[in-house]
């Protein structure tokens, strides 16, 4: 492997652009590394900010994801508050606001946007939660004992909704669509999943939009399309997020609903990459391709390609079973793989405190999701990693259940 | 290699299980189970920095 003696510009300084960085240098990369982020922040573990951060009295450092003894050591530079503007590849720059970064590699990880609401903006107490600022705010105000509404019935928007159940606060999820997380989970798991918010005191209004905000400064009123109204303090907008590739637009790379690459995550551009939230690329696991916002993606990626410009595996595919993990109100949620409409649930039951249901594609097994299965989760990512038959994964399952049967007999 | 865990850190999310199903397992009350220990010959070092760096909640460290 060539060792190249050049520039690595990483754009993003969250998680998959850190783990780029590292791993470059720790891959033998002996240029230069500059890793730009457009928040004041030093990288940051975002997921926290809708988990352990809204706990009372959290402090930030508790979340960074590097030091500055480490970024020192590993002669990484980070050029902060710097938001980049434009990428032009004939001439090899990254261009921000403060000036021009040349580089012979590029790794892209400006990661994903909060999608907000067309109005209220203006208005105190309502906020979107991305960044450490808005998790400081939505923070605040729980402990102050707001009244909180929360606009879409995903997961972030559930993670609020529990740490304002822990506090006993009263909270209102506001969802859109007849039955939340269809497209993570699909309609029936989705149902199935809802009912733990009614079932820990949380209010789910589902296949209603919200029409209005209202509010003197502050937000106290969010009015809902059907004319019924709901006093709120604190509004969190949950609604989505879109990756940030505003900013390449006319670089010359392939761009659609993400950064377009490989399976290896090369873009289109020879010497540019893109990682985690912000690269669309195709996994040859499920021979689709997928743009995926998960902690771990962003990890993995990153590593992935920091490693790829330190000059190894420069022909493999990144391979990946996709994983999340949420905790709804003390019970865990956890999901490997994809989504099809044919699934079966293979352990417990959707009304109970435990289930695990599969999913199934051309008779593998490719997805698993999962109430408080942590023992299991990971055996069945093993199945979808190794494209076993959904038979199978079946099989193990019922294993599973006759060595309780037995033991409690 | 040596290798410590946080236990106040480490809630079973599972990636070490992931990543070295052999070494590390999530049991059934959600707890990480060493199914080797803390002490590992040299060649599962690559391992064991990958488990170390995809940690979520950096619960598992290097030990001297």
């Amino acid at each position: 492997m060539q060792k190249r003696t050049e520039a690595l510009v990483v754009v993003g300084a969250s998680l998959a652009g850190i783990r780029a960085a590292e791993a470059a240098r720790a891959g033998g990369f002996t240029g230069s590394i500059t890793l730009i982020g457009d928040e004041i922040h030093p990288p940051y573990d975002r997921p926290s900010l809708s988990k352990k951060f809204l706990e009372p009295a959290v402090d930030a450092d508790a979340i960074h994801l590097t030091t500055t003894e480490e970024l020192e050591a590993k002669q990484i530079q980070l050029a902060l508050g710097e938001r980049a503007t434009y990428l032009d590849t004939a001439a090899g720059v990254v261009g921000t606001e403060a000036g021009e970064h040349h580089y012979s590699a590029a790794i892209i990880a400006t990661g994903s946007a909060a999608s907000t609401l067309p109005w209220g903006n203006d208005l105190d107490g309502v906020h979107t939660l991305r960044t450490l600022e808005d998790a400081r705010v939505v923070r605040k105000a729980l402990d102050s004992g707001a009244r909180t509404v929360i606009v879409g019935g995903g997961f972030v928007g559930a993670e609020v909704a529990t740490a304002a159940r822990k506090r006993g606060l009263p909270v209102t999820i506001v969802e859109a669509a007849t039955v939340p997380l269809v497209r993570a989970v699909g309609n029936e798991m989705g149902s199935a999943l809802a009912r733990l918010h009614e079932r820990n005191g949380a209010e789910l209004l589902c296949g209603i939009g919200v029409a209005g905000l209202r509010g003197n400064g502050r937000v106290h009123t969010v009015e809902l399309a059907d004319g019924r109204e709901i006093q709120a303090d604190l509004v969190v907008v949950g609604i989505g997020t879109r990756p940030a590739t505003g900013w390449l637009e006319g670089s010359g790379l392939v761009l659609d609903d993400g950064v377009v690459c490989d399976a290896g995550l090369r873009s289109s551009v020879d010497g540019v990459f893109a990682a985690g939230d912000v690269a669309r690329w195709t996994n040859t696991l499920f021979d689709q391709p997928m743009r995926i916002e998960h902690f771990t993606a962003a990890a993995e990626q990153g590593r992935w390609v920091g490693r790829q410009v330190a000059g190894h595996m420069p022909n493999e595919p990144f391979v990946a079973v996709p994983y999340f993990w949420s905790d709804w109100y003390g019970d865990r949620i956890q999901f490997v793989g994809v989504v099809t409409d044919d699934h079966e649930v293979v352990e417990g039951d959707l009304d109970s405190q435990h289930f695990v249901t599969l999913f199934r594609r051309n008779g593998h097994v490719v997805g698993a999701l999962t109430l408080n299965g942590q023992r299991q989760i990971m055996k069945y990512r093993r199945f979808i990693a190794d494209r076993s038959a959904f038979e199978v994964a079946v099989a193990y399952a019922a294993s599973k259940r006759l060595a309780i049967a037995t033991r409690e007999a | 290699m040596k290798f410590a865990v946080d236990w106040d850190k480490c809630s079973g999310i599972g990636i070490c299980e992931a990543l070295a199903p052999d070494l590390f397992e999530v049991n059934v009350d959600g707890k990480l189970e060493l199914l080797q220990g803390t002490e590992l010959p040299d060649d599962r070092i690559a391992e064991i920095e990958s488990a170390i760096s995809g940690c979520p909640t950096s619960a598992l460290s290097k030990r001297i």
